[in-house]
This record gives structure tokens, sequence and C-alpha cells, in this order.
């Protein structure tokens, strides 16, 4: 009795010293003690340590400042349409009416047949290069994947307007309304330039990011789970189907990243994409992109309310950007922590 | 060391001296990208001749009338004359008038293509804008055949091609259209940049340069120079007076010599009288400032622009801009001569 009484008076007071009295106090202290002692022992330690920390506030402050300038900037726009301006479809600089829908619409649908085509693609190519390919095929063969990244965007642009568009129109978008003609998807005039043609593009454009992260993702993965799969009987395939399902959150935030350099892509699309604002089923058929009407029309933008609606499209650009890169990063860090942990 | 010091400082006044004196006698300009060719080359040899150096930026023409508007610049240039709004606007920022100098002429060509190699198309008014508007779609519309008796026009469907950057091209283009056509001027308008009703956009002069050729059966409008250059195909037209005019340089020259010039020399020339005249055609203006602070600078600005309109005048069909017509000349001296430099 006397020994419970003891512990039940005792452990709340020493529960208490240490919670509550030693979390406040303590670490101040010492933290004080740390950087005078620094500071007086070696001055550039200390310097170092703050500039570069400002440095990295610079990068916080830069994106904040951005993401302002434009929200100030489009303020006028606002006023005038408010949320209207991202679901009407009228884009009309003479009498001044803005309406984004066909330009979000334009990136969205060319960013997602890009992804369709780029994903399947790069994943067959980063599972060869990580787990198949012997070294002296795989290693030019990643050479080569992150030199199509190093290649201008304007020269897929060009490539695309003397060697796909024709292509598309004389061969592709005939053979497919012959075959899927029956969905609306594939339907109407052959042009040549509209959204398949650009979503051809983005895949080119985007592959080399998915395959490249993709494959480093494949190669985080310890090999022990290989060898694991491989003692227990399973064949290579099956091997690569258990190292998949390890990868598959890695995976998607490479898709994602691709996604972001889709979206964002600005040249190429303007090229091959026939420049219409229009809203249709048919992938035939020209499209805008948000990038693209940002790029041809704000040279010659005059009127106040013209500019506020671009630098607008460009928030809502900026915004979903970042939207994406976030949701990647995450999701990247998510399984590269989950991997160091085990 | 210290005669090396001193050394050092000595050189940086030097140089310090010397950039200060030189920035004196130097001009800059902001605005269209149509003249930029014959600008740079009247820049170049002027300032070998006289010492006054030129920075012109070719940002555009909504560019240059805004630098003008802010007076970020000493002169702008403008395809389109700027309104009454601008320029009131900018008489109450920079405390006096803008005056605009008409350079050149350029004329806008409507140029086609057929795989059956159709050449010597004519066009009248009525039918170009029935095109743009997406009203007359096929090739073999009776209208089109009326206009074109000895030619044997195949049974295909229209493609329109037409700018998708803002610019000064689409500004002439859309003006003319909106005098000849009723339609057009209500469903429509004239600008920089407009809600297309029909078409495919392309980038520059060579993005819908691109699009005609790669499409069998395609119709846009580029700058003549851009035409005559590439050795384009284009449409004769017909004219205010009836008759159909091919677009040679007297034939732009012409429009000007006919036109009733305001005092303000701010006046479209598209859909001009005379026999001659060929219909789509505009100057491109230099802004200036009635009266400016720098009295060098005005006096040097002064002496090249009464140079331009003398000897300037002599490169232009090089270059594939049609030179002012004498008349004009002497209205442009006149409103040099109202520039104040003392």
């Amino acid at each position: 009795m006397p020994l419970a009484e003891l512990q039940q008076s005792s452990l709340p007071t020493s529960a208490g010293s240490v919670g509550g009295e030693g979390k406040s106090d303590l670490p101040p202290v010492a933290n004080s003690n740390v950087t005078e002692k620094s500071l007086r022992r070696n001055p550039g330690d200390f310097l170092f340590k703050h500039f570069t920390m400002l440095f990295a506030a610079v990068v916080f402050l830069l994106v904040f400042l951005v993401g302002f300038e434009m929200f100030r900037g489009s303020l006028l726009s606002i006023e005038k349409f408010g949320w209207k301006f991202l679901a009407t479809t009228t884009w009309d600089p003479v009498h001044d009416e803005y309406g984004a829908l066909p330009f979000i619409f334009g990136t969205v649908v060319t960013s997602l047949i890009g992804l369709a085509i780029a994903l399947p693609l790069s994943l067959g190519v980063a599972i060869f290069l990580s787990e198949i390919a012997p070294r002296w095929v795989a290693q030019p063969l990643s050479f080569l994947v992150e030199l199509l990244a190093a290649i201008p965007s304007i020269v897929y642009g060009l490539w695309g307007i003397f060697v796909l568009v024709p292509w598309m129109r004389g061969s592709a978008e005939p053979f497919l309304s012959n075959a899927l003609g029956f969905l609306p998807f594939f339907k109407g005039p052959a042009y040549g330039f509209g959204m398949l043609t650009a979503g051809i593009i983005l895949a080119i454009m985007v592959l080399p990011i998915i395959t490249s992260i993709s494959r480093d993702v494949f190669r985080s993965i310890p090999n022990a789970q290989r060898e694991a799969a491989l003692a227990l009987g399973a064949t290579s395939w099956e091997t690569i189907r258990i190292i998949f399902k390890d990868a598959k959150s890695g995976i998607v935030g490479a898709t994602l990243l691709g996604l972001g350099r889709a979206v964002g892509e600005t040249m190429a699309v303007t090229m091959v994409i026939g420049n219409r604002p229009d809203i249709s089923a048919s992938l035939f058929n020209p499209a805008y992109s948000m990038a693209s009407v940002i790029a041809n029309e704000f040279t010659e933008a005059t009127s106040d309310l013209y500019i506020s609606s671009l630098v607008e499209l460009a928030l809502v650009l900026f915004g979903l950007t970042i939207l994406l890169n976030t949701i990647a990063r995450l999701i990247v860090w998510s399984v590269s922590r989950r991997f160091r942990a085990a | 060391m210290k005669s090396f010091t001193r050394f050092l400082f000595l050189g940086f006044m030097t140089i310090l001296l010397w950039s200060l004196t030189a920035a004196q006698l130097k001009l800059n300009g902001a605005g269209a990208t149509f003249p930029y060719v014959i600008y740079s080359k009247w820049f170049d040899v002027y300032s070998k001749k006289s010492g006054v150096e030129f920075n012109y930026q070719s940002i555009g023409s909504g560019g240059g009338i805004k630098q003008v508007t802010e007076g970020t610049v000493d002169f702008g240039a403008s395809d389109a004359p700027m309104t009454d709004q601008q320029l009131a606007d900018a008489k109450q920022k920079q405390g006096t008038d803008i005056l605009h100098i008409p350079t050149v002429m350029g004329a806008v060509v409507v140029t086609y293509n057929f795989s059956g190699g159709v050449k010597g198309l004519k066009l009248t008014p009525e039918v170009l804008a029935g095109m743009f508007l997406g009203e007359i779609t096929m090739w073999n519309d009776p209208k089109i055949v009326a206009v074109n008796p000895g030619l044997s026009l195949p049974e295909l469907s229209i493609i329109v091609a037409h700018r998708s950057d803002g610019s000064g091209t689409t500004s002439i283009f859309t003006d003319y259209l909106a005098k000849v056509s009723k339609t057009w001027d209500q469903k429509v308008g004239k600008g920089t940049s407009v809600n297309w009703p029909a078409g495919l956009g392309g980038k520059g002069n060579e993005g819908v340069a691109g699009l005609v050729k790669q499409s069998d059966g395609a119709i846009g409008y580029v700058e003549l120079a851009y035409a005559v250059k590439n050795k384009l195909p284009y449409a004769m037209l017909r004219n205010k007076a009836g008759n159909f005019v091919d677009a040679t340089f007297d034939a732009v020259s012409s429009a000007a010599a006919m036109k009733n010039m305001p005092d303000d020399l701010r006046v479209s020339l598209t859909d001009a009288d005379g026999k001659e005249s060929y219909p789509i055609s505009g100057f491109t203006w230099l802004l200036v400032y009635r009266n400016m602070n720098d009295k060098g600078k005005a006096k040097a600005l002064v002496t090249f622009l009464k140079w331009a309109m003398v000897d300037g005048q002599s490169y232009a069909k090089d270059l594939y801009y049609a030179p002012l017509p004498k008349d004009v000349i002497k209205l442009c001296n006149k409103k040099i001569g109202a520039i104040s430099t003392e």
C-alpha cells in the first residue's frame, strides 16, 4: 500500500517535470549555447549556415511571388468573369469575352493521350533496362533515352509538322477511322493537325522522363526481393511482376512528373495541334492548349482585360502543374521511405 | 601593387565615361515585327553614316504601343495605328502627343494549295469572306466557279488557315474582311487576334504557310514579302473598282496614293479606291513623341526620319516592302517637322 502510494504520487510529478518544464526549457538553452560557441569559435560556419538558409528561402519566396504576381495580374479578369472563366467556351479578343474551358480541355486531353501512349512504352523500356538487358546493351540504351529528353521542343515541333502530320493525315488517321470509326473519337476529316498528333508528340517527349525515373525506382528495389522470388521458384516473368508491385507507387510518381511536363509543353504542341479553341469528341479535330494560347497571344494583347485573362490562364496552368508535381513528389517520397525502412 | 590598383581605377573610370558619352547617342525603340528587316537595315546603314546608335526590339505592335505609352523607349513601332483611347492614355502619362509616321507599306496576300496544281486563282471579297466565315466549304462551290471560269476546280473541301499568334498581319486582313462583309463585321470584327469562325491556326507566317503547303485544298493569308520570298502562289483579288489585281509593289503603293490622308496619318488602306490598287495593304508606323525631354535625342531622331523618307525608301523594294508614294512622303516630312527639337 505505501509502495503504491509512493508510485502514484511520484509518477505524475516525474512525468510533469520531464514533459512540461524540461521540454520548454532545456532545448533553447542548449541551442543558444551551441550557436554562441560556434560563432565564437568559427564565424565562417555560422555565416555559411545562414547564407545557405537564405538561398533556400529565396526559392520559396520566388514560387510564392510568382503565384502572387499572377494572381494580382489576373484580378481584373477574376472580378469580371469569376468562376465562369473556367466554364465558358468563347475566347473573343475583339469583343473582350474570355472563357478558358477549350484550352483546359485541350491541355488535359492531349496530355492524357500522351500519357496513355507513353506509359506502357516507358515501363517496357524501364523493365528491360533494369531487369533484363545485359550491361553493354543497357548503358547505351539509357544514354539514348536520356538524349531524347535533351532534344529541344521546337525540333520535335518541326519534325511533327514535316513528318508526323503528313503521315497522320495520309495513313494513320484514315486507317483509324476505317477500323475504329464507329467510336466518336475517330470521326471527321483527317487534317493531320489535331489532338491526336499533339498527343503523340507529347508521348515522345514524356517517354524519357517516365522511363528514367521508373528505371531508378526498379533499381532501388533491394536485390533480396528478386533473389527471394527466384529462390521460391518464380520464373523471371513472375519475378518482374512481384517487383512491379513493389514499384507501383514510384511509377505513379514518375507518371505524374511526365504529366507535368506534358501539361506545360508549349512550342511543339502549338505547332501541331491546329490552334482552334474547340471542344469536340473526335481526336482528329484541332484544339488549343493553355500554354500555347499564352505564348501565341501575349505579345500582341493590348486591352487590359485581355492581358488579365491570359495571366489568369497562366495562373490556372501554374496551379495545375504545382498540384501534379506535389502529388508526384509525395508518392515518390513515400515509396523510397518504405524501402529505406525495410 | 599600388600602381596596379590605380591603373585599374583609371581604366574603370575611362570605361564609365565612354559608356556615358556613348549612351547619349543611343535611341531605343520597340514594336512591330513586320518592318523589322528594313528597320535593321536602316539602323545599320544610318548608324555607320552618323554615329547614332539604335537599339530596336521587335516585340510586336501591341508591345510597342505599350512601351511608348509607358515612356520606356524613345520611339515605338506598330502595324496598326493607336486608337483614340490609347492616344489619350499616352498623352496623360507622357504629357505630350504621339505622332504617327508611316515608314513603308506591306500587303497581305491570300495563298492557296491544290495538289492538282491549279494556278491563277481569282477571288472576290464576298467569296473570300465566305470562305473564312466557313460558309463556303467546297472548292467547286458555284460562287468560286463563277469567278474562275477558266479553272477546273476540284471537289475538295476548303481548309482555312489563319495566324494563331496576335499580329499586325491579322489586323490588316480582318480590317479588310470587316469592310467588305457585314456578317464578318458583326460576327467577328477586326483586331490582332480574333475569334475565328473556321479553320486551323499556325504560328507566324511560316506556321500558316506550313499549314497551307501541307494540306490539299488549303487557303490562308501571309505577308506579301513572305509569299514572294518563298515563292508561294497567291490569288488575284477584286478591288473596289471591280478589277482583279495582283499584289505587286506598284499596286500596293497605288492604294496609298489614292487615299485621302487624314491629318494625323492614321489611316487604313484596305479596300482602297483606284483601278490599280491592291485591296489588302497597309502602312507600318513609327510612333514618336512630339516633345521629347532629351533634345539631343529628338534632333537625332528627326534627322534619321528625314533620311528614312529619302534615302531609306530606296532599300524597300529589295527587302520586299512597298515604298511610300511621293505625296505621302511630303505629308510625312511635314509631320516630322512638327517634332520639337528646341
